[in-house]
């Protein structure tokens, strides 16, 4: 049985006056593959604040590998990957350097962890990079390096927050292919938050979140016969439309 | 995580900071030109009627070993200062820009204790600071400002107490400056009022010849301290007031800084990082 690598209960989020999550409760399991659907502004960069310890949560629980976040964040952050929705690279260092840093904050040897690195950039066929300037690459490569860089620690929770935004079609459909067999084969429990239906694994799950609550949360299949539509859209429509 | 990978950790910031520094050489070079355009210009322009001399009755306040000190000798160790103000605010600016553009994610998402990584970062900002003043101390000598040369070595530890101090000063701002633009409000309302208000141009003793109000404000200015602290030390002397008083405005600015970077009390809750 799959233990649970990510777990999220009543979980509640204001700023200010404005309720950003409502009572969300979300479970993850190690080699999930889920996608988080949402317009802009539904909440899925807040959820993924909480979850990365931005800020904490003001109620319910949040688990990430049966380590309580806010109580044993040291221990919680370790198991987690991170893509942002924005560019989190320095642009005037090189990824070695980029990767370097993101080691060391995770208190990894630099050669261990370039090691690791450099499996990753050669499954992409990236290895004659690393010495260039982040600046020089195309937004995809960058991307890219955020994904390698992401699983540098070897976390065993990944999470991209609209890891595609900026990026050419060709490139995003390389990022889709290589996170999904990512999770295949390292068993990696994945959260990819987007606004694009077409991103939507028809083999994994999905958790659609509007206006900061969780309307849907099913394997795909299931959601479209419980929907019975014919399609991630129509389904999205069906949860969302007023 | 063990002592080891902390050493890793601290090593693999300052690393990047002074990687930035050697890639943003402009930015040092600039923070350059703003003290010696005062040593150079300023100073000299007042020398002929600005020479300091030692105060009667007041040996606590003066370091020099001569009574009569030239303008120049006298603001450079308000200059220094000036040079890490400056730092301390530069280095907020960027955590501000930052925030904003999400690099700082990268950081915050450490596991290590977010006290410890935002220490980590005034450390490396500190010594990218020191370099900047040593610099400036070698162009200086062109000025004939030439303290001993024990003072250059006695320097270094006021240099590191005053730079954590202006930094974690420019760490709690950035704490509460919600958008790059709001910024510039921060050169008004701190670095001004900050270094005018000061012993960096004028003796504090001159000061109370004119307005006693002031007088008491410039005493209780953490840049007065760091500008005392850094003078004595040039000279291979200890100002204990001072050290007292960076030891604990240090310690208030770096409580603050870290309570508004804590993800569950500070000012970091109320916005969208």
């Amino acid at each position: 049985m799959n233990s649970s690598a990510l777990t999220i209960k009543t979980l509640n989020h204001n700023f200010g006056s404005l309720k950003a999550l409502d009572n969300i409760d979300i479970t993850l399991n190690e080699g999930d593959y889920s996608i988080l659907l949402g317009l802009n502004g539904a909440g899925k960069t807040t959820l993924f604040s909480l979850i990365t310890r931005l800020y904490d949560n003001q109620t319910g629980l949040i688990e990430i590998f049966s380590h309580n976040l806010k109580k044993n964040p040291t221990k919680a952050l370790a198991n987690i990957g991170v893509v942002f929705q924005q560019p989190t690279v320095d642009l005037d260092l090189t990824v070695e350097q980029n990767l370097q840093y993101h080691a060391s904050l995770h208190g990894m040897r630099k050669k261990f962890a370039l090691n690791n690195a450099l499996i990753e950039l050669k499954r992409q066929n990236m290895e004659n990079i690393l010495k260039k300037k982040v600046r020089e690459l195309s937004g995809g490569q960058k991307r890219r390096v955020e994904i390698v860089r992401a699983l540098m620690h070897n976390p065993k929770l990944l999470l991209l927050d609209e890891p595609t935004v900026g990026v050419d079609i060709e490139s995003r459909k390389l990022i889709v292919k290589h996170v999904k067999s990512l999770c295949k084969e390292k068993q990696l429990a994945v959260l990819w938050a987007t606004h694009l239906i077409d991103e939507v694994d028809q083999d994994g799950k999905l958790i659609v979140l509007h206006r900061g609550k969780v309307l849907a949360n099913d394997h795909v299949k299931n959601i479209l016969r419980k929907t019975k539509t014919k399609n991630v859209s129509n389904a999205f429509d069906y949860y969302t439309k007023d | 995580m063990n002592i080891f990978q902390y050493y890793l950790c601290f090593k693999g910031i300052v690393f990047r900071e002074s990687l930035r520094f050697f890639y943003q050489r402009e930015r040092f070079f600039s923070a350059l030109v703003r003290p010696l355009v005062w040593l150079a210009i300023f100073a000299v322009g007042f020398r002929s009627f600005l020479g300091i001399s030692r105060p009667l009755g007041q040996p606590e306040n003066w370091p020099y070993p001569i009574s009569l000190v030239p303008y120049e000798l006298y603001i450079a160790a308000g200059l220094i200062a000036m040079i890490q103000l400056f730092n301390g605010m530069q280095s907020s600016l960027s955590m501000v820009y930052d925030r904003e553009m999400g690099s700082m994610r990268t950081l915050l998402v450490s596991p290590f204790p977010r006290s410890f990584l935002l220490i980590s970062k005034l450390v490396a900002g500190v010594s990218v600071s020191i370099l900047q003043v040593f610099a400036f101390l070698m162009i200086a000598l062109f000025w004939d400002v030439q303290p001993p040369t024990f003072g250059y070595l006695t320097v270094i530890p006021a240099l590191f107490l005053s730079g954590m101090m202006l930094g974690a000063l420019g760490m709690f701002l950035s704490s509460a400056i919600k958008q790059l633009e709001n910024f510039a409000g921060v050169m008004n309302f701190v670095i001004f009022p900050m270094f005018f208000a000061s012993s960096a141009l004028y003796p504090l003793w001159k000061i109370r010849e004119s307005s006693e109000i002031l007088f008491y404000f410039c005493s209780y200015n953490p840049f007065t301290h760091a500008v005392e602290l850094i003078r004595f030390s040039l000279y291979g002397q200890l100002n204990e007031k001072s050290l007292v008083f960076v030891s604990i405005y240090l310690l208030i600015f770096l409580i603050l800084a870290i309570y508004g970077y804590d993800p569950s009390k500070g000012v970091i809750l109320k916005k969208k990082v």
